[in-house]
């Protein structure tokens, strides 16, 4: 009792109060970021429903396999923080801070493999600006060379694919640098003793956001990587 | 009007008087509106007055019947408003099919305008009184709009795309054109006028075309940029051509290699001619090379309406 | 002794240094705070107008080349609707008084709402830093692909400020509205709430769902001109009305975000001058609402005539036709309120009277404005300045003001000159008129907004609508004034110098830290003034000034 009144701060009543504030705090942050994310969709939907081949195409560039290799890694990296919520309902400290470490070292992966993915990009002279160059070389992927998919006039439809590629992708891997740091901080409180039975909003509120970036990852895989597998 | 002080500006199209018949109705309504709740605030402050520092009025919580009354009143009036709006609207954005046409680009900070008879202007554009004229829009930078107070009417010139607006003159004179969306540093030089003329000394200012200019129609000049860019090899009604006929092809449906069907408007065809990997007609292998950068927005233009007359 | 420090020690005077400012988690501290800073840039965008409102007395150029004439409408736009008037209620008199109405001690998330006002303002650096190094010339629009690939100016670090500043918007916002549903004192019901609650509840819903996607829509014209990538560029394929439509989808809510929380203070300043309930309780509070949801849905009508579709046309006409039956709904309303009280005309209540005229008529134009054939004709024109003028200025900043005058002796603790503020309001009602209502005639005449030279005939026009801009800025002058000498040698403000109903005015002014000295509990409906226990003096502060 004592040890939960310490974390109540002075301008709520109760203990219940103040985690049902933070709780309803953090569910309308995780609605802005919808409306932040939609609007991206919506204009990638726009561009794909005028362009599909060129997007079509554009996608085969990118590499399924890394992929679906992030999508697994990230869905990992959302057991072991519900693990590490569940940790600290319990109360223990230790696990707690065995679970963010799993965590963020599962992040640190999908970022390390988007990093590779972005410098192969680089290569491909494929990262949009004055010098994006088109190549209609297809080796490496399944997407079938035709003359049609070959034509110099997808250039710029395939540009614009990166262009959301790009947005779209960065944002989400700027909110995974922010979850890290989340954590960093969760780790700071919880070797400081701060989490108790009672009070763990800090790690529940760190877990749904973190969830929230594992979704958005589940849309932007199947949108931006499959889009030639229809 | 009141000439030294005008509120209404000159109706030179008959159209402007059916907008300004609903500007009144709309102007009407609202004054009605304004002066009853200004009254009735006058009245209230004045008969409702403090008199005394302790004084309570008597409590009103409302009265269900009255919130009905001033809910339905205004709805029944907006409805009246958008019915008669859209109405308005829809004539504003039809021309009829016998309009003669005249092509406009805008770009930073001008308009240039061709008529049928193939003279070019600048910032000045002619017409005929009494004729229904379509103007098609489209510009080679930013958005412009092409706006005309007498005519109320006013639409944007869009890159990339084709936009029209219609109005058929009925009194002569100069009037004036506006650039009406924001477009750069000189936006307010970006003004012209319209010229309505009487229609016989319209078809004899159109007639006078510069010979040292060479000045083409608009169909003439479609019809050599079609020759002169090589169009001929592929799309000719020859069957086994390797492009698909153009003949008749305005504003028929054409089926795309996806399945899919559009009507193959202005935009349609700018596109194939653009951009010929955006919609590939069926049966047809997507060979055509983009013509970007070979034709100004004019051009293009020219080529369309040329492409249009084939029938 | 020390019994009565305590007594009189308040969130103004119980700490002095710089830094018990800077780090402050107090609700009220950080509403002081923004309202310092929105009034600067209040004064900046005032400047602005001022200066090509001079220039606009001739009909050709006379001291500004158009470039200077561009920067300096942008300028205006920018700082007005980004840095002054979006904050300017919710920041500053929500953040102060929300949680005083509420009954709870401070904001939900405290330490959320002091980051807001340094993201506020550091995106108003970064907005100003676009302005000291050359300007931007897009206009507040950012119409692409002018904004995207054609304009030379620092389009980059004002649209950064803007993407910037939204979010200290959206904290305040989800701020609110966690603190209205989870810290209401013991007895406050929800529709025992203060109508200044549910139209800042109403707005912070908009404020939550519409910011981030002028966010992700200013941040795509920033990547697309820092990268050269053609996102909205019809060069690349890419569609720049795509631009319009993300962009309006959340400008046009944006409006009701400025427009809605000035109806809550409205609402509070006549019931309190008219010793009233507001009449139709209920269906105001809803009616803020039905605006925050029906407006998300309205933005079609800016784009009449930029190639859309005419029948989406149509589906946006009437809607934003149905958006006027709410508005009107509340105008009819504190009308009704009217009747049957006990009216006194002091500043605020002159304010709030001139709301609802000059609202009445921004309102009005609007329906000039949903109809599609009048709107082709004034779109983009001065009918449209005039119209948002009179609802943006008319309407929101009058609220601001009036709100400002009434809760003025509870945030500072002074009293400021009533006569004086009676004449100013009168001027700035008189100098507004004079500025705006010209400016619907001559946009109906056909002048073009954003016009730096025009044709002669426009003139007179022109030159009334700058004299009157010179008694609007004579009055805003006279009213920083009396403001400043109030909050220096001002007569000290009992708890209630207007005898209104409310939570704030039930505890001292200025309020202590933890806003009451002993925890409200509420007993009666929002205005219950014909309860004996709703409103009296404070008699201890009283015996102060007396003794």
């Amino acid at each position: 009792m004592a040890d939960g009144q310490s974390h109540l701060a002075h301008h709520f009543d109760s203990m219940e109060q103040q985690r049902e504030s933070s709780s309803l705090g953090m569910w309308l942050f995780l609605a802005q970021e919808v409306m932040f994310f939609g609007g991206l969709f919506v204009a990638y939907a726009i561009y794909r429903f005028k362009y599909p081949e060129a997007f079509a195409v554009a996608s085969g560039y990118l590499s399924v396999g890394w992929g679906a290799f992030n999508t697994v890694v990230l869905i990992c990296s959302s057991l072991t923080m519900a693990l590490a919520v569940r940790a600290a309902q319990l109360g223990d400290k230790k696990k707690i801070i065995q679970y963010i470490v799993a965590t963020m070292l599962l992040a640190c992966v999908f970022l390390g493999v988007k990093g590779v993915e972005y410098t192969e990009k680089y290569h491909h002279d494929l990262v949009p600006g004055p010098a994006f160059q088109y190549v209609p070389d297809f080796d490496a992927y399944t997407v079938p060379v035709t003359a049609e998919t070959a034509h110099p006039n997808f250039a710029g439809h395939v540009q614009l694919f990166y262009s959301f590629y790009f947005v779209m992708t960065g944002m989400h891997a700027l909110h995974m640098v922010i979850g890290l740091g989340l954590m960093i901080w969760l780790i700071v409180k919880a070797l400081r003793g701060r989490f108790s039975r009672e009070y763990y909003a800090p790690v529940e509120m760190t877990g749904l956001y973190w969830h929230f970036v594992d979704i958005v990852w589940i849309f932007l895989f199947p949108l931006l990587y499959l889009v030639w597998r229809h | 009007m009141n000439e030294r002080f005008p509120v209404i500006p000159d109706q030179a199209s008959a159209l402007a008087r059916d907008v300004d018949m609903l500007y009144l109705f709309l102007i009407g309504v609202s004054a009605f509106f304004l002066i009853l709740i200004g009254a009735l605030i006058i009245w209230f402050v004045f008969r409702f007055r403090r008199t005394s520092d302790t004084d309570r009025p008597a409590e009103i919580h409302g009265h269900t019947k009255l919130e009905i009354v001033w809910t339905v009143i205004p709805l029944v009036l907006v409805l009246i408003m958008f019915v008669w709006g859209a109405v308005l609207f829809f004539k504003q954005f039809r021309p009829p099919a016998d309009a003669m046409e005249i092509l406009v680009t805008g770009k930073q900070w001008m308009w240039k305008m061709q008529h049928p008879s193939g003279r070019w202007e600048i910032n000045e554009l002619h017409v005929p009184v009494g004729r229904p004229v379509k103007l098609t829009l489209t510009s080679e930078d930013v958005i412009h709009s092409f706006y005309v107070p007498a005519f109320r009417t006013k639409m944007d010139a869009v890159p990339g795309r084709y936009t029209t607006v219609w109005f058929e003159p009925t009194r002569t004179g100069s009037y004036h054109l506006f650039c009406a969306e924001y477009c750069g540093a000189e936006h307010s030089l970006m003004k012209g006028w319209i010229h309505v003329l009487p229609a016989e000394e319209y078809d004899d200012w159109a007639a006078r075309i510069d010979p040292d200019l060479a000045e083409l129609t608009p169909l003439e000049a479609g019809e050599r940029l079609f020759t002169e860019m090589g169009c001929m090899a592929c799309h000719n009604p020859a069957s086994g051509a390797l492009g698909p006929n153009v003949v008749g092809l305005y504003m028929s449906e054409v089926r795309l290699d996806d399945g899919r069907t559009v009507i193959a408007d202005e935009d349609y065809i700018r596109q194939s001619i653009v951009e010929p990997m955006a919609k590939i007609v069926e049966g047809y292998q997507p060979i055509m090379p983009t013509y970007r950068g070979q034709l100004d927005e004019s051009q293009l233009m020219q080529i369309i309406t040329y492409i249009k007359s084939l029938e | 002794m020390s019994e009565n420090a305590a007594k009189t020690e308040n969130y103004l005077n119980v700490k002095h240094t710089v830094a018990s400012w800077l780090f402050t988690v107090d609700h009220k501290r950080i509403g002081v705070m923004y309202l310092a800073t929105i009034l600067l840039f209040f004064f900046l965008g005032g400047v602005a107008a001022v200066l090509f409102r001079i220039e606009l007395m001739t009909p050709t150029e006379m001291f500004m080349a158009s470039e200077t004439y561009n920067r300096l409408f942008t300028m205006h736009g920018i700082t007005m609707i980004f840095f002054f008037l979006i904050p300017s209620i919710p920041a500053v008199l929500g953040n102060f008084l929300l949680p005083i109405m509420l009954g709870a001690r401070d904001l939900a998330f405290p330490r959320l709402n002091l980051a807001s006002w340094y993201v506020f303002t550091f995106g108003g650096l970064l907005g100003l830093g676009a302005i000291i190094f050359g300007g931007v010339d897009t206009g507040w629009t950012f119409y692409t692909p002018y904004s995207s690939t054609y304009a030379n100016s620092n389009v980059i670090l004002a649209a950064l400020g803007i993407f910037v500043s939204g979010f200290a918007s959206i904290m305040t916002g989800l701020n609110f509205i966690v603190t209205i549903h989870k810290m209401r004192a013991p007895g406050l019901t929800w529709f025992r709430l203060p109508l200044f609650v549910w139209a800042h509840y109403a707005t912070s819903i908009i404020i939550v769902l519409g910011t981030p996607v002028i966010a992700i829509t200013i941040l795509l014209v920033a990547v697309e001109r820092i990268f050269s990538v053609g996102i909205f560029d019809p060069a690349l394929g890419g569609d720049p009305v795509l631009f319009q439509h993300l962009f309006w989808f959340y400008s046009h809510p944006a409006v009701y975000i400025m427009i809605l929380p000035g109806m809550g203070v409205v609402s509070e300043i006549i019931a309190c001058f008219s010793r009233k309930r507001i009449f139709g309780y209920h269906i105001v509070a809803m009616s803020s609402l039905a605006i925050a949801i029906l407006g998300f849905f309205v933005w079609g009508h800016h784009m009449f005539v930029s190639s859309q579709s005419m029948y989406a046309g149509m589906i946006f006409s009437i809607l934003s036709f149905l958006v006027a039956i709410p508005s009107a709904i509340k105008v009819f309303n504190w009308v009704a309120t009217l009747y049957g009280g006990s009216i006194k005309l002091d500043t605020p209540m002159l304010y709030a009277l001139g709301f609802i005229g000059l609202f009445t008529i921004g309102g009005l134009t609007g329906l000039f404005l949903a109809t599609m054939a009048v709107n082709v004709h004034v779109h983009d024109t001065y009918f449209i300045v005039a119209h948002f003028h009179y609802v943006m200025v008319g309407g929101m900043v009058m609220a601001f003001f009036g709100g400002l005058h009434f809760w003025w002796p509870k945030i500072t603790g002074k009293l400021f000159p009533e006569m004086l503020g009676r004449i100013t309001a009168i001027i700035i009602f008189i100098g507004f008129n004079l500025t705006f209502f010209p400016q619907f005639i001559v946009g109906y005449l056909g002048m073009p907004r954003r016009y730096h030279v025009y044709p002669e005939e426009f003139q007179l026009l022109h030159v009334m609508s700058t004299g009157g801009a010179a008694v609007l800025a004579l009055g805003y002058m006279l009213m920083g004034v009396y403001l400043l000498y109030s909050l220096i040698l001002g007569p000290k403000a009992s708890s209630n110098p207007w005898k209104a109903a409310g939570l704030e005015w039930t505890t001292p002014s200025p309020p202590p830290t933890e806003n009451f000295l002993e925890p409200p509990v509420v007993k009666h409906e929002a205005y219950a003034y014909t309860e004996e226990d709703t409103y009296r003096d404070d008699a201890e502060t009283k015996g102060d000034t007396h003794g």
